[in-house]
């Protein structure tokens, strides 16, 4: 049997790297992509969790994650297509109409 | 002793395919990587005895998701991406809080404790396989939720589809 411990930490180093793309990366999509590594490490942790603690409500959840996360990515998506459509440009540090 | 192993293997292509995919200078390889990734996490749910979200996860993450991104990816122009600076002129910093992030997770580990267990424990998934108790919790006890997760994946379909619909100048003209 496998230590909780170790998912855990798999988790949250997979989670680190999500967020360092996420705030690295100038790509729209490529954060995107970030976050979707976020969502995974989240995942993985619900269901180490839910075999640990014999039940199932982690997995329902984990379920659920992956039904926001293919929301999310659509909408996301849109946004790019949407964004590129009028600015030509998907890269987040061009898009600064708001800076003052 | 195979176990450990494939965990071990699973949790360096997880974190070795993760780095790549935020630091390649092309998406259309970050994307692939994330697809190398999203297959060993479903090796990870099947340690963990979670087939049916294994399958869930090869066929919504690697086969729906994934394919959507590659398509964004096409539609916007990759042509001057890999020429450009792939990071933002502060990407220090958010390394810099990344990796606080992690060590600081990773050192609030030992203080974790289990909370109370559930009826479910391994045998009785086995016995009942793990799709029908996996259903059986999701119909009973999460219906409401599951119903509102429908809903919005339908408004994820139709805010996609506006989104996503070109206007023609003469629309802009008219509103």
């Amino acid at each position: 049997m496998i230590p909780l411990s170790w998912y855990m930490s798999l988790s949250a180093i997979l989670f680190a790297i999500g967020v360092c793309g996420f705030l690295t990366r100038r790509n729209l999509i490529m954060m995107f992509l970030s976050i979707e590594l976020m969502l995974n490490a989240v995942n993985l942790n619900m269901v180490a969790l839910s075999h640990y603690l014999d039940s199932m409500r982690g997995q329902v959840f984990t379920f659920f994650i992956i039904t926001v996360a293919a929301a999310e990515a659509a909408i996301g998506l849109g946004i790019a297509i949407t964004l590129y459509r009028s600015r030509k440009t998907v890269h987040v540090d061009e898009v600064n109409q708001l800076k003052g | 002793m195979f176990t450990y192993l494939f965990f071990l293997y699973c949790a360096v292509m997880i974190v070795g395919t993760g780095l790549l995919a935020i630091t390649m200078r092309n998406p259309v390889h970050a994307v692939l990587m994330v697809l190398v990734l999203f297959f060993h996490m479903a090796g990870l749910y099947l340690i963990l005895g979670a087939e049916f979200l294994a399958a869930v996860q090869i066929i919504v993450y690697a086969g729906a998701i994934l394919v959507l991104y590659l398509f964004v990816l096409f539609l916007v122009s990759l042509r001057d991406e890999v020429k450009m600076d792939r990071f933002v002129t502060s990407a220090w910093l958010g390394r810099i809080i990344s990796v606080g992030l992690a060590v600081s997770l990773i050192s609030m580990l030992p203080t974790f404790v289990l909370g109370q267990k559930g009826h479910w424990p391994m045998a009785a998934v086995i016995k009942a396989t793990h799709t029908k108790a996996l259903g059986m919790e999701m119909y009973t006890s999460y219906i409401l939720p599951f119903e509102i997760a429908g809903l919005i994946l339908l408004i994820a379909v139709i805010g996609g589809l506006v989104l996503a619909k070109h206007d023609t100048p003469t629309t802009i003209e008219k509103s």
